[in-house]
């Protein structure tokens, strides 16, 4: 495995020639995991991403560096230190350093001769692929670039990727494995291909970093598929927009961060009490207010299991993962469906804005939706009480009956009520539905031993990070070390902790935000109380080694 | 189309409340259009007027107070089989949902907006709301409300609305026809309907709109954007009825590629291959 560094100033291409490393590596058969940190600006400022490559598909980064290319001075002199000893820094020739491990390349001049003086970065890709071995032949460089590149572009950034690849010496041994067939996905892309498999039609949203590229993403194929991706005018529309076309019959969502759910607080309620199903993403980013635009963070957790005035049921996946944002948000669609109520997919931009390589996906897995038998002798009845609190939902244009919603409370025909016995027979039909999504709720996964001494607690992308940890902490070998990652979160399930933790010696809980929000959501619905936390707000996620540093600190 | 089918329920209106006069222009327009109720969607949003929909044997949507015009659009645009009629309060459309009145004519989709125009909060009890006179007292304006009222017309029309007219609830016929002309309109169509409340309007009762309102005839030309500025100024001493303004615009469903030939996305699924090939094309 290794770990490789691309940094520059905005707008100097460290996107692209990230895109163009990634496609090589995986070309030539490498797992992949890039993570972006990037500054809420368009030129100037510092931004890089760590490729982390190999035979292994890795699941999350590693601060530790085999290599650095470096568009700029900046670049190093914040880098330098995480870069092993035996490590490599290219840069082009004009950069002033005195690191012993730079490797100076006329790249800008390489790429000014072949015609393009901004295929520096292409020069620079092609010198560090040969430094870990893997090849780059015109063929399949073309196809590389045409995948990410105007047509126009391609042949004289083939070239420099040639040259660059020519001007350097392999100096490790490739470290490749099977995955060539896989793809690179973001996981705001693997959760807009799972709402695309779910059959999504209509998605709602105001652009907010780092939840854009969802819009941007189902924007670009919506004429493909024949759904509508519309920019609201602001958060509120965006939510209310998707209610009204869920209304409607159509498998509807929006999302958006932090901020913007916040604006959308109110019209979730709406959802709740007129019973339509909902998928709302908040991809998390640092707050309170603007906060980090574009930096990772976990702390909206208890906002979002309790936002909105009232009582009304509601789930809370956390994602944890590419794959599971795929798979999760087909189910999201399901149960929303199925349960006529909110689900709120909870992401951050960590794993937003991160790319891996997962397997091709089924696309085929969006359960159908059951269609009850929705009239009885009264006639059809929107809000038919029901035992399991689910009543027929009909959309308009059915003519056995009307659709009605109201934000009001109501009776079984949708009209409003004040009387209180029609209020509790209605709180108590919806609240059932909470009781019922109980059962549909699944356990976290366990990493790592089956019967530890130290149990680590996370959610959501934490992951990745903690199933490195609990590898890193294992090799030791002085104690057992394991950590349940939670995906779905509200309810919370918590059969596997409370059986987990009975014999572990301490729990303790892995977060990125300030007060440990999933340690106290925990206690609340358990009892348990974590001996330790393990918490960042730094806007930067944890990583493998760093919890294990953290969790050793702790004296654990 | 059967009248019995948009019966009146038991509404929540005050006695002489200038929602009834609408509520029987709308009885009347839905009534001799030929529409099936299950394909009338009437949405509001929450207000005193905003109860409409409640009141009629169709589809009904009431949602959030400012929110009326969000889901319906969305409705329309998912199914545009449906027909989506809008009847909400000037507070609810200009004062808490002023952004999404201001975009939904930019978005242009084919629905009717029927605007109760009492020119106060009535629900919360009489406070000022966007279209409230200078001057008028109210217990929370209690010197008399000083900000400049909102034209919602030469608002609308500056926004760029190709279909806006002025009602009255006090002439029912007047406002019957206004709303099938609202309805039939292919995209956005505004009907701002100046609405007497008996019960917190103490200045703009009944009597001062009847000595003021007059119906535009035949002469008035729907066509002419200036004149219908000028129209939509005329506030004070006599006050124009009638459609001010009438255009075709490309609507959001011509405009939308995914909309072409009525497509109707509610209940549809996404084709598996294509999400296969999105895959492929990842790798
Ligand atoms: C978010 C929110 N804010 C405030 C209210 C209280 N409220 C209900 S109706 C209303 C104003 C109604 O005025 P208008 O829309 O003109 O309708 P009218 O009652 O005059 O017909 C207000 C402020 C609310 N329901 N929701
Ligand atoms: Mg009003």
């Amino acid at each position: 495995m290794y770990n490789l560094l691309v940094g520059g100033a905005a707008g100097q291409g460290v996107e692209t020639t990230v895109a163009i490393l990634e496609r090589f590596l995986k070309q030539a058969g490498c797992g992949i995991f890039t993570m972006r940190d990037l500054m809420s600006r368009i030129r100037g400022g510092h931004n890089f991403a760590r490729i982390r490559f190999g035979e292994n598909a890795p699941k999350s980064h590693s601060l530790l560096l085999d290599g650095i290319i470096a568009l700029n001075a900046e670049t190093i002199g914040i880098h330098q230190d995480d870069l092993k000893p035996e490590g490599f820094i290219l840069c082009d020739s004009s950069v002033q350093t005195d690191d012993p491990r730079a490797i100076m390349m006329d790249m800008a001049n390489i790429a000014k001769t072949l015609g393009n003086v901004r295929a520096a970065g292409s020069v620079a890709a092609g010198a560090a692929l040969k430094y870990f071995g893997i090849p780059v032949d015109a063929e399949h460089a073309a196809a590389v670039f045409e995948a990410s590149l105007k047509a126009e572009l391609v042949d004289v950034n083939v070239r420099a990727a040639l040259a660059g690849h020519q001007a350097m010496a392999q100096k490790v041994d490739p470290a490749v494995g099977t995955f060539s067939d896989h793809m690179i996905v973001s996981g705001n892309e693997a959760l807009t291909l799972g709402a695309m498999a779910a059959g999504i039609q209509f998605y709602s949203a105001y652009p907010m970093s780092p939840s854009t590229s969802i819009l941007e993403f189902l924007s670009g194929k919506a004429v493909e598929l024949g759904i509508v991706a519309e920019q609201a005018e602001d958060e509120i529309a965006a939510i209310n927009m998707a209610i009204g076309a869920s209304f409607a019959g159509a498998r509807a969502m929006t999302g958006t961060s932090g901020g913007g759910f916040s604006l959308m607080v109110e019209a979730l309620g709406l959802s709740g009490i007129a019973e339509i199903p909902l998928v709302v993403v908040d991809v998390q980013r640092p707050g309170p207010a603007t906060g980090l635009p574009t930096r990772t963070e976990q702390a909206d957790l208890k906002f979002v299991i309790s936002a909105a005035q009232g009582e009304f049921p509601r789930m809370v996946i956390a994602l944890r993962h590419h794959e599971d944002a795929y798979l999760q948000t087909i189910r999201a669609f399901d149960i929303a469906e199925k349960y006529q109520t909110p689900v709120i997919l909870l992401s951050d931009q960590y794993l937003a804005d991160a790319t891996t390589t997962i397997p091709l996906q089924d696309p085929g897995l969006a359960k159908s939706s059951e269609k009850d038998d929705i009239l009885t002798k009264g006639g059809y009845a929107r809000y038919r009480y029901a035992d399991t609190g689910i009543s027929p939902r009909i959309i308009p244009g059915d003519n056995r009956g009307f659709a009605a919603a109201d934000s009001d409370e109501h009776d079984e025909h949708g009209r409003i009520i004040e009387d209180a016995t029609t209020r509790m027979r209605m709180m108590d039909k919806r609240m059932n539905k909470l009781e019922m999504l109980k059962s549909e709720i699944i356990e976290p996964d366990l990493l790592g031993e089956q019967n530890p001494e130290v149990l680590l607690i996370g959610w959501g992308s934490m992951y990745g990070p903690l199933d490195e940890a609990v590898r890193l902490m294992n090799l030791k070998g002085d104690k057992k070390y394991a950590a349940l990652v939670f995906g779905d979160i509200w309810p919370l399930p918590h059969r596997l902790l409370e059986e987990m933790a009975l014999g572990a010696e301490a729990v303790i809980n892995v977060e990125q935000n300030y007060t440990g929000q999933l340690g106290s959501l925990v206690r609340e619905v358990t009892g348990i109380k974590t001996s330790a936390s393990v918490l960042k707000y730094d806007g930067r996620q944890l990583s493998g080694e760093e919890i294990a540093e953290r969790v050793a600190k702790e004296g654990f | 189309m059967d009248n019995r089918t948009y019966e009146t329920l038991e509404t929540a209106w005050c006695p002489g409340c200038g929602n009834f006069g609408i509520l029987s222009a709308l009885k009347g327009a839905l009534g001799s259009l030929d529409l099936d109720p299950h394909n009338v969607l009437l949405v509001g949003g929450i207000g005193q007027a905003a109860k409409t929909p409640q009141y009629f044997h169709a589809n009904s949507f009431c949602g959030l107070h400012g929110r009326a015009v969000s889901p319906a659009v969305a409705a329309k645009i998912v199914n545009p089989k449906l027909t989506v009629i809008i009847n909400s309060g000037d507070g609810d459309t200009y004062g808490e949902g002023g952004n999404h009145f201001i975009h939904n004519i930019r978005r242009n989709v084919n629905i009717a907006h029927f605007v109760h125009n009492n020119q106060l909060y009535a629900l919360t009890k009489g406070q000022a709301s966007p279209t409230t006179m200078q001057g008028m007292k109210t217990d929370v304006q209690v010197d008399g409300s000083s900000s400049i009222p909102f034209n919602p017309l030469s608002v609308a029309l500056a926004a760029g609305a190709g279909f806006v007219a002025r009602g009255f609830s006090g002439r029912p016929d007047h406002l019957a026809e206004l709303m099938k002309s609202a309805i039939r309109y292919n995209g956005y169509a505004l009907v701002d309907i100046l609405q007497n409340c008996v019960t917190f309007n103490k200045l703009n009762t009944l009597t001062w709109y009847n000595s003021r309102v007059y119906e535009l005839d035949q002469s008035h030309d729907t066509g002419d954007l200036n004149k219908a500025m000028a129209l939509a100024m005329e506030l004070d001493d006599r006050i124009p009825l009638g459609v001010l303004y009438e255009k075709q615009l490309p609507t959001y469903h011509e405009n939308n590629k995914s909309l072409q030939d009525g497509q109707v996305l509610a209940g549809r699924r996404n084709d598996p291959a294509l999400i296969a090939k999105f895959m492929r094309e990842k790798v």
